[in-house]
């Protein structure tokens, strides 16, 4: 264990050298098969569980009292519209960006790191993104003509407003949610396989032998495998890039003050990166002891990762900077109004939070000796996730909340429906989680194996 | 541990998805096509009514007026149902004792009003007025089909939202002069204005009829 104090951790391993082929695929399968006298199920992974059932139960409660009684048991109203529905998802689909970026874009950058990570990183990816996606049904009024949105031939004799970036909005979720579950199952699909030749139990077999499709690992196979892999890869890196930058044109269509600015796509862009990396980082930092994933995701990967946050957080805060600037050089005096009770404001608490949270702490991460600390990385990327949060606030509030007319201001006070479904939707991603770190490889067996079968 | 699965495997997986597929496909269609049917729309339904009243009898037999009947047409929102005098107006001098009238008679008697069913409706979310369409050049068939050959009234136009905003996108063709309104079996002749110069008689054109709140108030 010389690497976890290595002092050129930039030449440190990405695989520990004892490691080989044979070695990986035992400790996977036994962890996913949970074979052997040590079955795989430890005690933490039971605790989580029941929480986050428990939390999801909240949220099935509070959307089930949502469907029944209206959007009227929210605290959104005039003029503060959009409230937890819209932050939430904004949030969400933010944190869903890491695995595609680890896993795509450093794909097609050829970075030999991503292979330890990308698993792990589009689970995540899956699980946020469909958190993501149920909170634009939940926020309309009538969520089940939600395919109104969809532009279909109908007895209404009406289209969608292809004007709207909501419309637009909605193809480049559905895209990115699709495309994601494709890539993540396209990718899992040589380790299925080996599953299913390892499982011992009928049914592991017959669970793992359905889902691979009939994969066998032949020449033939591959030679078909790679491409498409490559194609999709190539695909889902434009992707997330444009899923952002729609989701910042929701807002940028909007001519409200703080919302109607050129810099909103390219800003949730690098607020998407930071949040998704603090995901992955603070999911794989208590991960690797947990399921003894050290020799796979070594400090060279913790590393590699506190520097994409770091970076991220200084694009985050070129748009904070820019936010300030393009307020006060513009010519809007109500966006100087807001900005004002953006500052010193009710709100005041959030903008301030946010500035600590995303741009102040992640300063640590230029000292090495901070990046490899992984409890202070751990609560950075805690707090960033938190700061993200924040974040979102502040725009969706307190720009509704003073818009140009004064007589038109208010404010927007969440009620215990808004909260339990944020809590509901963290137990969704919770279980959806457990539950795939349960049952699928966390590591990609097959491309890892390759990787170890080159090394010299 | 035995071979997982046998060769037959991948015809049950083909057969499976395929299933799969066939189901997904077929279940969107019939729910996309299910609301343009006329058995969804009830076209053609004729709803029970306390007496079988005949339009084609009435109208196409015995010539009477829409406007006998439906009498504010031209002024109210609502056509409005004859009271039981205007049943009487005739009633009380021939078929007086005929079984299928003992509702009228009652009604009558009793001075309650008959309580027809609606047979041609549209969602409480729409706003429609009768007068502003008769007045502009709309006939009654247009909506209302051919009711003078109707024994028993069934609604004969989807009433989709499609329906109505076809016609308010371009009005023209579906406009006639003002003597042929009433007429449910009118056909466009070679004397006919033309479609513009119908909009132009009846003064059209100059709003946008599409706009969402010309139905929905």
């Amino acid at each position: 264990m010389t690497a976890e104090t290595g002092a050129k951790v930039e030449d440190g391993p990405l695989i520990f050298p004892t490691e080989t082929p044979h070695s990986l695929t035992e400790h996977i399968c036994a962890t996913t098969l949970h074979e052997g006298e040590d079955g795989w199920t430890p005690l933490w992974w039971w605790l989580g569980l029941g929480f986050a059932l428990s939390l999801l139960g909240m949220g099935v409660i509070s959307v089930a009292w949502l469907f029944y009684a209206g959007l009227g048991i929210w605290g959104i109203d005039w003029p503060v519209a959009w409230g937890f529905d819209i932050l939430n998802y904004v949030w969400w689909i933010a944190i869903a960006s890491g695995g595609t970026f680890i896993s795509a874009l450093f794909f097609v950058l050829r970075a030999p790191w991503r292979t330890s990570l990308n698993r792990l990183a589009e689970s995540l990816t899956l699980c946020a993104a469909l958190c993501a996606a149920i909170f634009p049904i939940l926020h309309l009024g009538r969520p089940r003509f939600f395919y109104w949105l969809f532009p279909y031939p109908n007895t209404m004799g009406l289209w969608a407003q292809f004007r709207s970036p909501l419309v637009w909005d909605f193809f480049a979720i559905l895209a990115y949610v699709l495309c994601s579950i494709v890539f993540w199952y396209f990718g899992v699909l040589p380790d299925l396989a080996i599953l299913r030749d390892r499982a011992q139990r009928r049914w592991q077999q017959v669970f793992y032998g359905v889902l691979a499709l009939g994969f066998r690992g032949s020449g033939r196979q591959w030679r078909h495998y790679q491409p498409v892999y490559g194609v999709m890869a190539a695909l889902m890196a434009p992707l997330v890039v444009s899923v952002h930058s729609i989701v910042g044109m929701d807002f940028a269509g909007g001519a409200t003050p703080g919302w109607h600015s050129t810099q909103f796509p390219p800003f949730f862009v690098f607020g998407a990166a930071l949040s998704g990396f603090a995901i992955v980082l603070l999911a794989v930092i208590p991960l690797r002891p947990a399921m003894g994933l050290q020799p796979y995701i070594t400090p060279r990967h913790i590393n590699i990762l506190g520097c994409l946050l770091l970076t991220s957080s200084l694009c985050v805060a070129y748009a904070y900077v820019m936010d300030v600037f393009s307020t006060y050089y513009g010519p809007d005096p109500a966006d100087r109004v807001m900005f004002a009770f953006r500052l010193h404001g009710l709100y005041a608490p959030i903008y301030w939070g946010t500035i600590m949270l995303n741009i102040v702490f992640p300063q640590l991460l230029w000292w090495r000796a901070i990046r490899l600390k992984q409890p202070v990385v751990w609560l950075i990327c805690l707090g960033v996730l938190i700061g993200m949060w924040l974040e979102r606030f502040q725009i969706i509030v307190t720009s509704l909340a003073r818009t140009q007319l004064p007589s038109a201001w208010g404010q927007y006070t969440p009620t215990v429906w808004e909260w339990s479904l944020l809590c509901g939707s963290i137990g969704l991603f919770l279980t959806t989680f457990l539950l795939l770190l349960r049952f699928m490889p966390m590591l990609a067996i097959a491309e890892m194996r390759s990787m170890l079968g080159n090394r010299p | 541990m035995g071979v997982p699965f046998t060769p037959r495997a991948n015809i049950i997986m083909t057969i499976c998805l395929g299933t799969i597929a066939c189901v997904v496909t077929s279940g969107c269609l019939l729910w996309f096509a299910w609301p343009y049917s006329d058995y969804e729309r009830h076209v053609g339904w004729t709803v029970e009514q306390p007496v079988p009243f005949s339009h084609q009898h009435h109208v196409a037999g015995l010539g009477l007026d829409c406007r006998f009947c439906h009498s504010s047409v031209e002024r109210s929102a609502q056509a409005s149902l004859p009271p039981t005098f205007t049943c009487m107006t005739c009633h009380s001098q021939i078929w007086t004792n005929a079984a299928v009238l003992a509702a009228v008679r009652d009604s009558l008697l009793r001075n309650t009003p008959m309580t027809w069913q609606r047979v041609t409706n549209v969602p409480d979310y729409v706003y429609f007025n009768h007068s502003i369409h008769v007045v502009k050049g709309v006939g009654c068939e247009s909506c209302h089909g051919n009711i003078a050959a109707m024994p028993l009234t069934y609604k004969a136009k989807t009433l989709t939202m499609q329906f109505c905003v076809n016609c308010h996108r371009d009005p023209g063709p579906n406009l006639r002069p003002a003597e042929n309104i009433f007429d449910t079996d009118w056909h466009r002749g070679p004397d006919t204005p033309g479609p513009a110069a119908l909009m132009a008689l009846y003064h059209l054109g100059r709003r946008n009829l599409t706009e969402c709140s010309i139905c929905h108030r």
